[in-house]
């Protein structure tokens, strides 16, 4: 197919530009699409989850209502305010890539990649709490004398519901694969921050720090549904 | 590919950035929607609690996406792409539930059934 075009002027060419594209703006515009379209497979990823959770739901309104006494909604909001926090400074990384801002654009791959930790720092203060005091998965679940006290007394006074270990089967995988979509973030981050300090972003080629916070933002997005869903009931 | 195959609006090289009053108004809008679904979820509105919560998580969403993810800006294809895979993911959950809490009193009743009918 390549054959070699008449007089062939590399010289010109833009230094991130590969060779299949024939410009800068068909390069991004097809990063653009290829990123949406992952973004679209996401979306159905965790919509079987959330199909799980809306069946088990349905079937056992009393179980959810019971459960979340276990989950503290200041942890979950925290972590919300910190997601959001997060997903303006990604965009601001947009931003100040675009205007050619390299100063602007390391602050805000940094901020973006410490708030991801933040996150993942709540995040294991709460499943740690979980599973010492046995809050575990489907057969795993046997909570501790403790934690039972914890409960409301309304709650205590009658029987646990059934099939709670399923609930925290669908908690634990529906938090678990999001937390691993925010490290697999912060692995994305940790890059762009090296190229970036490289000075490989600016107005003419700023494709990956665009895609990766499109890519956070559905994170931030999965998240903001998680939040009520699971946390507030 | 040459020249000629290139569209004009490929040749426009100044980026859009996003104006930053845009992004904080956004930032600001979504902790604001946060503390809103937290008090609202304190006040017992039975079943109507979850479709509230629904709806401001949408809301949110919407949010993050026309600005954060700029497809207010954006070639109108990325948002057909999207809201598609939104589309399906609703359908899914939608029927599913429908159909569940269709033939869940069946179940129950036929559980109960058999244990009136005590072990075998």
């Amino acid at each position: 197919m390549s054959a070699p075009s008449p007089g062939s002027a590399p010289a010109a060419r833009a230094p991130f530009l590969a060779p299949h594209f024939g410009s800068m703006g068909s390069q991004l515009d097809t990063a653009k699409l290829g990123t949406w379209l992952f973004l679209a497979s996401e979306v159905l990823f965790f919509g079987g989850l959330f199909t799980a959770y809306a069946v088990f739901r349905a079937n056992h309104p009393d179980l959810f209502h019971y459960a979340h006494h276990f989950l503290d909604w200041r942890l979950g909001a925290l972590n919300t305010v910190v997601l959001v926090g997060s997903s303006l400074s990604a965009a601001w990384s947009v931003r100040c890539a675009q205007l050619g801002q390299r100063r602007g654009l390391r602050v805000a791959l940094l901020v973006t990649l410490l708030l991801a930790g933040v996150f993942m720092v709540v995040k294991y203060t709460e499943y740690s709490h979980k599973l010492r005091h046995g809050i575990g998965w489907g057969a795993a679940y046997h909570p501790t004398a403790e934690i039972l006290e914890s409960l409301p007394a309304a709650l205590r006074a009658v029987p646990a519901p059934e099939h709670l270990g399923t609930f925290y089967s669908i908690y634990f995988l529906m938090t678990g694969l999001h937390g691993i979509h925010v490290l697999v973030g912060m692995g994305l981050y940790l890059w762009l921050l090296r190229r970036a300090g490289r000075g490989d972003f600016g107005p003419g080629y700023y494709v990956p720090v665009d895609m990766v916070a499109l890519y956070w933002h559905i994170v931030d997005m999965i998240w903001i549904f998680l939040f009520p869903l699971f946390y507030l009931v | 590919m040459n020249e000629n195959h290139v569209s004009p609006r490929e040749g426009a090289s100044a980026p859009h950035a996003l104006p930053a009053p845009v992004l904080v108004a956004t930032a600001a809008a979504l902790m604001a929607l946060t503390a809103l679904t937290v008090v609202t979820s304190r006040i017992d509105l039975g079943a109507f609690n979850v479709v509230l919560a629904l709806a401001i998580a949408g809301l949110k969403a919407s949010l993050v996406a026309l600005f954060f993810m700029h497809l207010k800006y954006e070639n109108r294809f990325s948002s057909v792409v999207f809201v598609t895979a939104v589309f399906f993911a609703v359908l899914l959950v939608g029927l599913v539930v429908f159909d569940t809490t269709q033939y869940q009193p069946d179940l129950r009743a036929a559980q109960q059934a058999a244990q009136r009918a005590g072990p075998r």
